[in-house]
């Protein structure tokens, strides 16, 4: 018993040496990645937008020259704020359609994006890609399932559904082509921001693999504001209630007396 | 022109939102409805939230009946005895709408609800319509006169105590079914985001008995005051209501029921109830036939709340 608990501290103690080892790559390569804006202010004729990431990947030691001229591989995974949402499914009961089932996600991203130069499974092993958790079938959706929260896999109905609702309103999105290396060393992603994108900070990640390896990571960040007008009106509502209820109120009671004056026959 | 609305999120094109609230509009003008049952089901259809829809319908249909009640007043028929009476029965009513309207968003009902209560009511209230307006349209023609005589048919309904005496639409009845009917109207609205004016104009004409010579501006009094008050509280409890929105519905709306109250004016009443009946009956089946025929897609998304 105390023998097999020491071999089993071992062995986490060496993979956490290993996973040290692992992260620190960066020693080698040095990566830089900037968006072409930080911040994307949302006014009243917001329909959507895109912004752009650029990034360099500077090779530091002989080893990583090496890995330059057999080429890199970058990933990017952009994340909105994390929302819990609600996914429901709708059966026949007595004629009628109406949601029998529903799955919540738990503080999952309201956006999530991954773009790379090209397919994973060329990138690196199924492995590797599970453990960094990338793609979207490699992302963690916690879902709260009874008493307990996790994600069953890629294979769960509600998570594929999810996902598919997700895609078609465009704030899921993978793209194998979604980075393009400008030369070996400096890359370009787009990302687009459909109108529903939530409001709030996104993480953007890169991740640089060469040989099926990561050898460097960094990332950036911006944030989706709401600005002027809107921004006041979405403030107002949510924090003073009452306030704004008696203001619409009052609003629409002088459109109505405005119209039946401008209307008046007599 | 796309704009960007702040509560539901979502841009939408103003000039399309504008002319729905036109050609609402001009319908409420004919009909002298509000036209919330008509308004909320195509704002969803648009893509906005059922729930944001039905808010902010409800502060479009206070502008449009303010206009009314402002025209009706001037007329001298309103009466505002029985309009404060129904009030206080429909803004009991309203509460329990909005709390319904929460509980029921929560348990993820909502749209369930909504939909078989616009079949059951819009069904209902539409076939009633299209059976009286055409009795009354068969009568004219064999030459008797369109409306059969009213007077002197006491229900149970007269039976009740607590009576009151309302001068200007010269009735004397309880006040237990004035405040029903106020409560009733005043839920259903908060749940369905109608102002209830079709249910309401009958349930005068034909429970109370009030003259149709004030029924139409009483009705709209009690609309405009239950759904300002449905605007104040589902602003207060749900966050839900879009002003932007609100006001580019009401632009249209009130420009719209002008037109329509002057079309309205070269139609025969009999005829135009029978119109009524039939959109009525129209929109209620549309909603049948949704909740009846399997869905394009079986899942929707709900978003609870950010972290």
């Amino acid at each position: 018993m105390t023998r097999h608990l020491a071999l089993s501290s071992f062995l986490v103690a060496a993979s956490f040496a290993a996973s040290l080892l692992g992260a620190s790559p960066a020693t080698a390569e040095r990566l830089v990645a900037s968006m072409s804006r930080h911040q994307v202010l949302v006014n009243s004729n917001f329909a959507g937008t895109s912004i752009v990431l650029f990034g360099t990947v500077e090779p530091d030691s002989a080893a990583a020259l090496r890995r330059r001229n057999a080429g890199y591989d970058v990933v990017v995974t952009v994340t909105g704020p994390k929302q819990s949402i609600v996914t429901m499914r709708k059966e026949r009961v007595a004629g009628i359609w109406t949601n029998v089932a529903s799955r919540t996600f738990i503080n999952v991203p309201s956006y999530l994006a991954v773009f790379s130069n090209q397919p994973f499974d060329k990138i690196a092993n199924a492995d590797t890609l599970r453990r960094q958790q990338i793609g979207i079938d490699n992302t963690l959706l916690p879902q709260q399932i009874g008493p307990d929260v996790g994600d069953p896999g890629p294979n769960d109905p509600f998570r594929t559904n999810f996902v598919r609702l997700k895609t078609e309103h465009g704030l899921y999105r993978q793209a194998a082509n979604g980075v393009t290396l400008l030369t070996p060393t400096v890359f370009r992603a787009e990302v687009p921001l459909p109108a529903e994108t939530a409001i709030g900070n996104y993480d953007v990640e890169v991740e640089v693999f060469a040989d099926g390896a990561q050898v460097a990571r960094g990332g950036s960040a911006f944030e989706l504001i709401k600005v002027g007008f809107e921004q006041f009106i979405a403030t107002a509502a949510r924090d003073h209630g009452l306030l704004y209820g008696l203001a619409t109120a009052l609003m629409a009671i002088m459109t109505g007396w405005f119209a039946s004056v401008v209307f008046r026959k007599d | 022109m796309q704009i960007y609305l702040p509560i539901a999120d979502l841009p939408v094109d103003m000039f399309v939102v504008l002319a729905m609230g036109l050609a609402v509009g001009f319908i409420s003008g004919m009909f002298g409805i509000g036209g919330g049952f008509l308004m909320t089901p195509l704002l969803i259809f648009i893509g906005i939230a059922p729930a944001v829809a039905v808010a902010s319908v409800s502060t479009h249909i206070a502008a449009s009946s303010c206009s009314g009640v402002i025209s009706y007043w001037r007329r001298r028929a309103v009466d505002l005895p029985l309009g404060v009476m129904l009030l206080a029965g429909g803004i009991i009513g309203t509460a329990l709408g909005v709390s319904l309207f929460t509980l029921l968003r929560r348990i993820g009902q909502l749209d369930l609800t909504i939909g078989i209560s616009y079949v059951v009511l819009l069904s209902a209230v539409g076939g009633l319509m299209i059976n009286e307006s055409l009795r009354a349209i068969i009568r004219q023609q064999q030459g008797k006169p369109a409306t059969p005589r009213r007077g002197g048919s006491h229900t149970w309904v007269h039976g009740l105590p607590l009576k009151m005496r309302f001068k200007r639409s010269k009735i004397y009845v309880s006040v237990i079914p004035v405040l029903a009917i106020g409560l009733l109207i005043g839920f259903v609205g908060a749940i369905m985001g109608i102002g209830g004016g079709f249910l309401l104009v009958p349930m005068l004409i034909y429970v109370l008995r009030v003259p149709t010579a004030t029924v139409i501006g009483t009705s709209m009094v009690l609309t405009l005051i239950t759904m300002a008050a449905a605007t104040v509280m589902h602003s207060a409890t749900n966050h839900l209501v879009d002003a932007v929105l609100a006001l580019i519905l009401m632009t249209g709306g009130v420009v719209g029921a002008q037109f329509g109250a002057r079309a309205g004016q070269n139609m025969r009443g009999e005829r135009l109830r029978l119109l009524l009946g039939l959109l009525v009956l129209a929109v209620g089946m549309r909603f049948a036939f949704q909740l009846v025929v399997k869905p394009d897609d079986l899942y929707s998304l709900r978003v609870l709340g950010a972290e």
